[in-house]
């Protein structure tokens, strides 16, 4: 008798708590710029048109996004919603929105284009939508490019054109570096499918490195042993860890800095009026002039257990009026088909130049090569890009010579293809 | 009238506890004798250990025996001893890059040169530190406090200050250039870089061990040190003949903890330089790490082996030098 008022307030607690934990949707994500304070504001709004469900923004380190979400996943947890670089590795893992969502052919018509990015090969399903539309590309410290009296490279000139123009400014100027790269196997591909580079064998599989790879890492590596290209970034980390020389330029520190479309709220931000800069695309190569594609997505997590408010939440974000907001306020390109195709963003700064940047990277999406679309589908792209960037840091820190390093990014990859059970 | 004392009172639920299982531990006790009633006692706590420490290591070791990427045991493929075959596949163990796993046999070297000479210069810092530490000076709790304090530091705060400090443009090449030297690249020169990495270490946790050292020092007693002033020893001879051997037991400590700690070394030296540059400064923790949960498609197993072989080799260390320990205070007895 005694024992049924404990057990009666031990199973009111637990209804309890579950029903606390039923309306809750969380989402773990990261911020390269001022996103995450757009998110918080327009996640703040939506519970305000949603009372019953209780959305939870986890901020975190893109570092926890690209190592421990993962291990979560593949664990069976993780948050009900994500935002990802990923998106293809992990697609295993993303819940189909395609029964859950209001209107799947809404989701289909605009986000239909980088659709195939998030789901496993041969899949239909829906699993969210680009928050931002990424290309890689150039920004110049027009400021030092003037006192030098060196004039901006053009839209067709070449990488050898650009190391050449940037290396006079260096000289000029007096500053450590004329170039810099982000420390990444996205950012380096691009000069690499300019050389002509094609990372894809007939099979599906990666191929071996081209004659279009090795010429560009064997120039990029010359740059970095006459200082051309700050070798820094490239040294400061083992393994494939992602570093960026963000702060380099911001600093004043460089001519060139080779990144993407995302640093421009970062750059217009922290710059401020200190220089005067613009973004110049991708330079050319003999094969093209293209950038890397790519960006981050908002999927759900098929571990959830709340999948309806996770479709709820899903398409409140996913609506053009808040993609647009969300766009306009962060100055990311969207990935929304209607959106782009009307035009008209109006992005939110007062920086003419952080405006003038976003337009070269819109323009810029014309020259992107067909191979270079077809990367962030691929599922082998993450692997070549780690072999990559491991081998090159080592290159450039002594301790490996360039066809050394080609034999062993070649061997690293069969490795990972071969333990993967391919 | 008296009021019954806080004792009285926190005693009392006890006794009564007491009373309850007095007779059940008494049967207890004559069923399985007094070795039995130990293990009844222990067990709670063996059974922690096994859940915590035993099983993980018992997972783990299942996992070094298996293939693929993987996470759960289930969508693994047994592979025997493979992962093992493919670390110790290697031409030159002394030449990494003869090594199928190149950046494993790095990091055994790095990690092997980073024991040898931090241990040894913890161990020669932490004990003057102690021995200045143990004399009369001014402000000594200061002076204590000054040395333990890095200690309480996060190892990422650690790194990240160190970081601050010796970049490129950070605070040392400042100082330098205030003074009109050329700054230097400390964080891209591969032995600064390693050099800096063992500096840091001691500076985190120098005074954590010159603490120990310290309650040793204290615990020698002032009678033998005012005989050998009687007798005139010299200090130096003072210190080889009563402070050093009496401190041994202090020592060894210090060693076993400082061994284990800088063959486990990670978080304050991956924020510092990532393992960089290129992989001179990579440690076993980061390898595993990295191969385990950070690369491109992960592989658990390798990551799993390589720590076995880690945690085979900290065991017999740490055998060697409790055996070494064991056999000097037998030479004590005699």
């Amino acid at each position: 008798m005694k024992t049924r008022p404990l057990f009666t307030g031990l199973a009111l607690a637990f209804l309890t708590s579950t029903a606390a934990h039923a309306g809750d949707v969380r989402i773990m994500w990261y911020s390269d710029g001022v996103e995450g304070e757009v998110m918080k504001d327009l996640v703040g709004r939506f519970m305000k048109e949603n009372p019953g469900i209780n959305v939870i923004l986890d901020n975190v380190a893109y570092s926890v996004i690209k190592e421990q979400l993962p291990v979560q996943l593949e664990a069976g947890n993780g948050p009900d919603i994500a935002r990802v670089t990923a998106i293809k590795e992990l697609s295993k893992h993303w819940l189909d929105l395609r029964p859950l969502v209001k209107d799947a052919k809404y989701w289909d018509d605009n986000f239909g284009l980088q659709a195939d990015w998030m789901r496993p090969d041969g899949a239909n399903q829906i699993s969210g939508f680009m928050t931002q539309i990424t290309l890689t590309g150039g920004y110049a410290n027009k400021t030092l490019f003037d006192q030098a009296g060196v004039p901006i490279p053009g839209p067709k000139a070449t990488w050898e054109d650009w190391a050449a123009a940037s290396k006079r400014v260096q000289e000029s100027q007096q500053v450590p570096f004329a170039m810099a790269i982000d420390r990444s196997g996205h950012r380096i591909t691009a000069p690499l499918l300019s050389y002509g580079a094609n990372y894809i064998g007939s099979d599906g599989k990666p191929a071996p490195l081209d004659k279009g790879a090795k010429d560009y890492l064997t120039t990029f590596v010359g740059w970095a042993e006459d200082g051309t290209v700050s070798k820094d970034v490239w040294v400061s980390a083992a393994g494939s860890t992602y570093r960026a020389a963000a702060d380099d330029f911001i600093n004043g520190q460089l001519a060139f800095y080779y990144s993407g479309s995302w640093q421009v709220a970062n750059l217009a931000t922290k710059i401020g009026n200190n220089f005067d800069w613009v973004a110049v695309g991708s330079p050319c190569g003999p094969a093209a002039c293209t950038g890397m594609p790519g960006g981050a997505a908002l999927v759900a997590v098929k571990y959830t257990k709340n999948q309806k408010d996770v479709a709820t939440v899903m398409d409140w974000f996913a609506q053009e009026k808040i993609v647009k907001e969300f766009s306009e306020r962060t100055l990311f390109l969207p990935g929304h088909k209607a959106l782009v195709d009307k035009g008209g963003l109006d992005f939110k700064s007062d920086n003419e130049q952080a405006k003038a940047a976003l337009n070269v990277f819109v323009e810029s999406t014309k020259t992107t090569s067909e191979a270079a679309l077809k990367l962030p589908g691929w599922r082998w792209s993450d692997t070549v890009y780690a072999a990559i960037v491991t081998r090159i840091g080592q290159t450039l820190a002594g301790e490996l010579k360039i066809d050394d390093a080609f034999t062993r990014i070649d061997a690293d990859i069969a490795q990972k293809v071969k333990d993967a059970g391919q | 009238m008296t009021t019954p004392s806080l004792a009285s009172l926190l005693l009392g639920p006890i006794n009564a506890v007491m009373r309850i299982i007095d007779a059940p531990l008494r049967r207890l006790q004559k069923a399985t004798g007094i070795g039995g009633m130990a293990t009844f006692f222990l067990a709670p706590n063996m059974l922690i250990f096994g859940i915590f420490v035993l099983l993980p290591l018992v997972i783990n070791f299942v996992y070094s025996m298996t293939g693929g990427t993987a996470f759960f045991l289930s969508e693994r493929d047994f592979v025997g001893g493979a992962q093992y075959s493919r670390l110790f596949e290697c031409q030159n163990y002394l030449d990494p890059m003869s090594c199928q796993e190149d950046a494993f046999w790095t990091a055994v070297g790095n990690t092997f040169w980073f024991v040898l000479l931090q241990v040894s210069l913890m161990i020669l810092t932490a004990l003057i530190t102690a021995l200045i530490l143990n004399r009369e000076l001014a402000a000594r709790s200061f002076w204590r406090a000054v040395f333990f304090f890095p200690v309480l530091l996060s190892p990422v705060v650690v790194g990240l200050i160190w970081k601050w400090i010796l970049q490129r443009q950070g605070l040392l090449n400042f100082g330098l250039y205030q003074f009109g030297m050329d700054p230097y690249t400390w964080l891209t020169d591969r032995n600064w870089t390693f050099a800096a990495t063992i500096g840091v270490s001691l500076w985190a946790h120098m005074g954590f061990y010159a603490l120990i050292i310290l309650a040793g020092l204290q615990a020698i007693p002032k009678d033998l040190y005012e005989a050998a002033e009687m007798d005139g020893t010299k200090p130096a001879r003072v210190f080889w003949r009563i402070t050093l051997p009496l401190l041994a037991p202090n020592l060894l400590v210090v060693v076993v903890l400082a061994l284990i700690k800088s063959v486990q070394v990670f978080d304050e030296i991956y924020v510092l330089t990532g393992g960089g540059p290129g992989t001179s400064t990579l440690f076993l923790t980061q390898y595993i790490y990295e191969t385990g949960f950070a690369s491109a498609l992960r592989n658990p197993g390798l990551a799993a082996a390589a720590s076995i072989l880690m945690g085979t080799v900290l065991v017999v260390l740490t055998l060697i030098q409790l055996g070494i320990g064991k056999r000097g205070e037998n030479k004590g007895k005699r």
